[in-house]
């Protein structure tokens, strides 16, 4: 075993040995090791290459701070996920891990000359040059930047793996299973509210995990409080334990959103299992007990591998058994550091010396490091470090009244440990809109009030000591129980520790030092390689905001957010210009806390369950006869039936010419339906729709036209009355859902005194199309009990009656300009219905036709499509349908603004259609339309072709168009200039076929 | 003006760097100004430029209620492109466009206009009408724009996935080989740096609280934090609070504001050589010189002030990104953030007078805004010192509502029958 794992202790399970790979070479771990832990056992410090200058870096957290040590994981392209922090990857049998940002290797990297011209690279420098010659910033200098910035790789396959999302509502989410968060789940749990208990490491009991040996709760040693705690916990039904998940974001109203990490520690995964599930929680009352992250030292050259927290270093012994080097320099700040040396110290760690940044420091840690034989200097700061690929001095200088430091003592070692104190993790609480108290003791932010339902316990809250953690654990439990509603509370509580209370400090900003502060690099975000002379800088430049500072610099940018520099940040700021940190302010935190896979945002919805693919109940059938389909809306629709060697155009021709000569069937299903009823349904209907419906007889439908409130059309559809009080209204396949919400806007908001109910039943009817001149001959074998001659039943009527014994609503209506019906039957009976239908159509040699058939043959009658002709700018007249509006209504929605002066403006595009010159070129639907083809660019455009069909039936092509006073242009030359070529149009009335209707009313 | 190049660079890294000035002055407001813009993002601190540039006017102000491009200037996902559908917004973006190609040089500071690409993606038959009716206007009004067929975008974009199986396949895809990005806090910082050194003084922290009126109904100044501050002209440049502010000088705008998010993945090296647009599956994506994949989508359902946004909209964003570009589903959310944006009826922007004398507006663009930044800026400058419009901006009118004269870009997004 390498000298660097420990012989016993630790939550590793030396049972269970793994082995894995880094950069190519194998080594060995533990169950229960991290990637880091595993790495620092093995004498591996060296990790990664830092963002700009490309210097060394090694492990400096034991946590989700890390900034340094970012690997690539996965042993091939379907499962790489680069970035991430090797303090948190699990350990399994068969990892592979990479380095990032480095070329050809760790060791010897290219990028590290960026090191050297550093001098050149301060923050900012981008803003200040590439811009000479002008055309070298696409050529050369954006390419270069580009490729040097990156940390790892995106991965290139599409990923192998699945992703879950559910929904929970309870009563108390805690978030954070340390000692506090413990103890709020233990209070709430009791009284029998649902309970959820997240926390993002393998098992539960955060900092205690780590604990010292001689740390006791309540007579118990740490690990088995919490194993008590937890198998507490277990035992209660209404309570949710989630490990290896991680609450990420706070949004509003006590909304939270929960990574679970389901399947990336395991070497053979379930294939039943997804990677992740992402949780979205709905809670009366939150506990956040998220803790507290140790505050690195900005000091020169504190960023060499073997730099390390000084309680990450004491983790990785106390907790991995992992020696993380031989001998060390301790710079702290504060007493938790003396505890690490005492801890290291037991772990065989030789400590050359503390120095404590403090004039004093004389509680019961220093004693105790003292007591041991540790040599602890106090005044004394660390002001440099020397190695390259490891650390392997550093220089302890005492600290001078005037806020630097003397020259100072070398010290060897291959291992520096820092402590600047902790930073409460308020970033949840901050989400949650809190506002944020700093505390000058602690040099933090605190949480203050927050308007969402939440408490702060335990180090997060900014509580020192386990008795106080655990005390404040409780009292948020108990409280946030009460408060959801919740009486009792925990029995027979004791509470009694035995610990070493630090007597807290901390220090925020740059350590002084002795040397020149613009040739030395003393590093507050790591990753981003920004030094506290790039803060200065940009102080110097006039940045003075902390947005800005941050901006500028990049400071609290990189995949940490600013979890160990902020803080850094702004001390520094608050030194340079003479202000206190409140008075600075604080960057905003957003969400994540920790980086989430965009797969488990995606969850199930990809492929075909993206979105929902509506399907009616004759899709099948269409399927069958090999029909071909297109997108519109959610629906799937048949756009065309082709036969053997058929192409779309061959298609169409068949079936237009089928529909004109004898019948075809069309599935019109997808349109929008909608049941207006009530005693007032003609009143709404008038309000609605800008046709009037008073007048309209029970049993007879009319063309009905929908505008927004701004007076364009939004929609249309044949709307047959049912009854008095009873109207079945159709809409657009596509504008369905805005039309019943527009419906209901209004109704609910504006007319609440209308006794109107609007049911949709698009889905419950299935509508078949039945449409030429047989149409009648088709169906009268079909219905017994309607009266379908053109006495009984002329065109714009409905009837209700039976077809093959099904229960119909038959109405006699054409968007072909042929005789028509369509039959609306219960959607379960559409098929058997269609295929009757189809089976009777037959002996006329009908076809079953799609919609690119259905556009060309509306097209010759000059029909319009809501959202081809229109396109949210034509009003009713536009697109000549003034004869629609109900001249003697009060008002209808829209009428107001179709008054507005511009609206009647005759040069307002209308439409018209237009025949090619040529007899023969089939425009293209969007071409622009101009009168003078001369013009040089820009050119004056004046209308625009909406929709051009080749027409089987009229031997030539058809278009309908927009066009600029359309209406006074008829029998005009224009001309579509296309890429190449101009062609000539000549305006015509958009009626191509059948002018006078008479086939219609057949 | 300290100039800035790569000698300037070399020459201040002999001396640590040391020798850098303030890239802007911090001053405290004079009683009164010529010219007063409210708003210190791109807008505002560009038009406070061009005055000063192009019109002469030396004593300007311009009153940032926090920091200096800390709305949506520094909040936005920086796609820049002017194939827009008619022709007065065509000639707003394109001159817009025209600016950014000499921005850096014209400015001295290197906003990192970046002419990378932007591709538009069709799904459907509908999507294919629109696109095809975009390029044949923006060919006619001399704006790039050509359209490419489905391999060809896969081969311009090669992380896109044009399988045939997906649930809304690409068709093909609209280009604008000039559109792009930019670096947008340097856009800010540029322009105040540049107005800056023409005698503009920039003040932030200094909050507009009121703006007052003579007896005539004419602007006489405002009041603010810092203290009344005179001035006959007023520009307001302060998108997602512009209802607001015009409310103090009693005119209701037909605004409304709603929160949009945006996102960034973690860094990675370059991955993705363009920006991609899907209006049908809403999300559009682009990969920062940083090496972040930069991601948005449309707006919250919901009207509101707060600058964050819900999560069920990140959530179907990402479903979208994931879906045209399988790869990236292990990559990860580094920051999630909103800005407030400020939408007209038809979905352009107003930017000219108002019913009250002295007072300008520049407002309701929407998502839209910061590709239109120097355009923008530039016209509004024209628009203040003149008092009249320019040509460009003339048909961008408060008073088109009353008449009813939209210039609806939303047309490209009308329902699909």
């Amino acid at each position: 075993m390498s000298r660097f794992r420990l012989p016993k202790g630790g939550r590793i399970d030396r049972a269970r040995p793994i082995s894995f790979r880094f950069d190519g070479k194998s080594y060995g771990g533990f169950v229960g090791d991290t990637l880091a832990s595993a790495l620092i056992a093995n004498g591996v410090h060296l990790v990664g290459r830092s963002f700009k200058y490309h210097r060394p870096r090694g492990i400096m957290t034991a946590g989700a701070d890390e900034m340094n040590a970012l690997v690539g994981v996965g042993a091939d392209q379907t499962r790489y996920t680069p970035n991430m922090r090797a303090t948190l990857v699990e350990l399994y049998h068969g990892l592979v891990a990479e380095s990032q940002n480095r070329w050809p290797s760790l060791g010897f990297d290219v990028g590290a000359v960026n090191d050297f011209l550093s001098p050149f690279f301060p923050a900012g420098f981008y803003y200040k040059t590439f811009m000479w010659p002008k055309p070298a910033w696409k050529q050369l200098y954006e390419p270069v930047i580009r490729a040097a910035a990156g940390l790892g790789k995106a991965p290139t396959a599409s990923d192998a793996d699945r992703y879950m999302q559910c929904y929970a509502h309870c009563d108390v989410l805690v978030v954070g299973a340390g000692p506090a968060g413990l103890a709020a789940a233990l209070a709430a749990a009791e009284t029998g509210a649902r309970v959820i208990l997240c926390d993002e490491q393998r098992e539960f009991g955060g900092s205690l995990l780590a604990s010292d040996t001689d740390t006791a709760i309540d007579g118990l040693s740490a690990i088995e409080w919490v194993a008590k705690a937890v198998e507490a916990l277990a035992r209660h039904e209404n309570v949710t334990l989630l490990t290896r998940t991680t609450a990420f974001g706070y949004y509003p109203h006590n909304f939270l959103g929960l990574i679970e990490r389901v399947t990336d520690h395991v070497a053979q995964p379930d294939p039943a299992l997804p990677r992740e599930r992402l949780w979205q929680v709905r809670a009366k009352e939150v506990v956040l007990a998220t803790g507290a992250l140790e505050r690195p030292l900005v000091f020169p050259e504190n960023d060499r591998p073997g730099v390390m927290l000084a309680d990450a270093a004491r983790t990785y012994a106390a907790r991995y058994a992992a020696r993380p080097g031989t001998r060390a320099v301790i710079a702290t700040a504060h007493d938790e550091a003396y505890r690490a040396a005492l801890t290291l110290k037991q772990a065989g760690v030789q400590i050359a010396a503390i120095a404590d940044m403090r004039p004093q420091a004389e509680g019961e840690w220093p004693a105790a490091a003292r007591a041991a034989g540790i040599e602890v200097m106090t005044g004394t700061a660390i002001t440099g470090t020397r190695g390259r690929m490891r650390v392997s001095g550093a220089t302890l200088a005492r600290i001078k009244g005037d806020g630097t430091a003397e020259k100072g003592e070398q010290f060897a070692c291959d291992l520096v440990l820092m402590s600047g104190g902790f930073t409460p993790s308020v970033h949840l609480f901050s989400q949650s809109k809190g506002k944020l108290i700093y505390d000058e003791g602690l040099k933090a932010f605190v949480p203050g009030a927050s308007p969402e339902r939440n408490r702060s316990a335990g180090a997060c809250a900014g509580e020192t000591g386990l008795h106080a953690t655990l005390e404040s654990g409780y009292a948020a439990g108990e409280g946030a129980v009460r408060a959801a509603g919740f009486g009792g509370g925990l029995s027979g509580r004791s509470l009694t520790v035995t610990e070493k209370i630090s007597a807290g400090g901390g220090f925020a900003g740059a350590v002084p030092h002795g040397r020149n502060p613009s040739f030395v690099k003393a590093f507050v975000d790591f990753q981003n390689d920004s030094t506290s002379k790039d803060i200065k800088l940009a102080t110097r430049e006039g940045f003075l905001s902390v947005e800005h500072v941050k901006r500028y610099t990049t400071t609290g940018m990189a995949t940490d957010q600013g979890k160990t520099s902020n803080m850094n940040m702004l001390g520094i700021l608050s030194d340079t210009l003479g202000k206190p940190i409140p008075e600075i302010g604080i960057t905003t935190f957003r969400p994540p806390y920790t980086p989430v896979t965009f797969g488990a945002f995606a969850g199930m919805s990809r492929g075909e369950l993206f979105d929902p693919a509506r399907r009616t109940a004759i899709h099948d059938w269409a399927a069958e006869q090999g029909a071909a389909f297109e997108d519109v809306s959610l629906w799937k629709r048949a756009h065309y039936f082709p036969q053997a060697g058929e192409d779309m155009h061959a298609a169409v021709n068949r079936e237009c010419k089928a529909v004109r000569e004898s019948v075809g069937v069309f599935d019109a299903s997808t349109l929008g339906k909608i049941e207006v009823v009530g005693p007032d349904a003609a009143e709404f209907m008038n309000r609605m729709y800008i046709n009037a419906w008073t007048k309209l007889e029970p049993g007879r439908c009319r063309y009905g036209v929908m505008c927004r409130e701004d007076g364009f059309v939004m929609d249309d559809g044949v709307v047959g009355r049912i009854a008095a009080d009873r109207f079945h209204v159709t809409t657009t396949t596509g504008g369905a859902p805005a039309v019943l919400n527009m419906m209901e806007d209004y109704l609910q908001t504006e007319w609440p005194d209308l006794n109107v109910w609007l049911t949709s039943t698009t889905e419950q009817w299935a509508v078949i199309a039945v449409q030429g001149p047989n149409a009648r001959k088709v169906l009268e074998p079909l219905v017994g009990d309607i009266d379908l001659s053109a006495a009984a039943m002329p065109h714009m009527s409905v009837r209700e009656g039976h077809i093959c014994g099904v229960q119909t609503r038959l109405f006699r209506v054409s968007f072909t300009g042929e005789l028509g019906f369509e039959v609306n039957v219960p959607a379960d009976y559409g098929r058997a219905v269609w295929e009757a239908i189809w089976a009777s159509a037959r002996r006329f040699d009908a076809v079953a036709y799609g919609t690119e058939t259905m556009h060309v043959l509306r097209a010759e009658k000059g029909f319009i499509i809501v959202g081809q002709e229109t396109d949210g700018t034509a009003t009713p007249d536009d697109v000549g349908l003034t004869w629609a509006i109900g001249k003697l209504k009060k008002d209808f929605v829209g009428k107001r603004s179709l008054a507005r002066a511009q609206m009647s403006n005759p040069q307002r595009k209308q439409l018209v259609g237009l025949l090619s010159l040529d007899n023969r070129s089939v425009l293209e639907e969007g071409a622009q339309i101009v009168a003078n083809p001369n013009e040089p660019v820009p050119m004056a455009m004046i209308g625009h072709v909406t929709s051009s069909y080749w027409s089987s039936v009229l031997g030539h092509p058809i278009a309908l168009a927009m066009v600029k006073g359309g209406r006074v242009r008829l029998g005009d030359t224009l001309h579509v200039p296309m890429p190449g070529k101009t062609l000539q149009v000549k305006v015509v009335e958009p009626v191509f076929f059948d002018k006078e209707g008479a086939r219609l009313n057949d | 003006m300290q100039k800035f190049s790569g000698f300037s660079l070399i020459r201040q890294a002999l001396s640590g760097h040391q020798g850098w000035q303030a890239q802007w002055r911090t001053p405290e407001p004079k009683a009164s100004y010529d010219a007063i813009v409210v708003g210190g993002g791109g807008h505002g601190l560009g038009a406070a430029y061009y005055m000063a540039k192009e019109h002469g006017l030396k004593n300007i102000a311009v009153l940032e209620r926090g920091w200096l491009g800390g709305g949506n200037t520094g909040r936005n996902t920086t796609i820049i492109r002017s194939n827009y559908l008619f022709d007065e917004s065509a000639a707003l973006f394109d001159h817009a466009v025209k600016l950014w190609e000499g921005l850096s040089q014209e400015l001295n500071y290197n906003v990192m206009f970046s002419q990378r690409g932007v591709l538009m993606l069709a799904h459907t038959v509908h999507d294919v009408q629109s696109f095809k009716r975009h390029i044949h206007a923006n060919r006619l009004n001399g704006v790039d724009n050509e359209w490419l067929s489905a391999e060809e975008a896969k081969e311009f974009c090669p992380p896109l996935n044009i399988s045939p199986g997906m649930r809304y396949p690409v068709v093909g895809a609209a280009l604008q080989r000039r559109g792009g990005v930019a670096r947008h806090d340097a856009v800010a910082w540029g322009y105040a740096r540049a107005a800056d050194a023409l005698g503009v003084d920039i003040i932030q922290n200094c909050e507009v609280t009121g703006i007052r009126r003579g007896v005539n109904g004419a602007v006489e100044g405002v009041e603010t934090t810092k203290g009344f501050i005179g001035s006959k002209r007023i520009g307001v440049s302060a998108a997602g609070h512009t209802s607001v502010l015009m409310a103090m000088a009693g005119v209701r705008m037909p605004l409304e504001s709603y929160p949009l998010q945006a996102l960034v993945s973690e860094p990675v090296k370059p991955v993705f050589p363009c920006v991609v647009m899907s209006n049908t599956i809403h999300a559009y994506i682009s990969q920062s010189d940083k090496g972040e994949l930069v991601i948005g989508a449309g707006t919250d359902a919901y009207t509101s002030y707060s600058q964050r946004g819900a999560l069920h909209i990140a959530t179907h964003t990402l479903d979208a990104i994931c879906e045209l570009f399988p790869m990236f589903r292990r990559m990860r959310m580094l920051r999630n953030w909103g800005g407030i944006v400020d939408v007209t009826p038809d979905r352009s922007p107003i930017i000219g007078k108002t019913p009250v004398p002295g007072l300008f507006v520049n407002c309701g663009w929407g998502t839209g805004g910061f590709k239109a930044t120097p355009g923008s800026a530039h016209v509004f400058a024209h628009t203040i010192a003149t008092g009249e419009p320019h040509k460009i901006n003339a048909p961008f009118t408060l008073e088109r509502f009353r008449d009813g004269l939209m210039i609806d870009e939303a047309a490209a997004a009308a329902v699909a029958h």
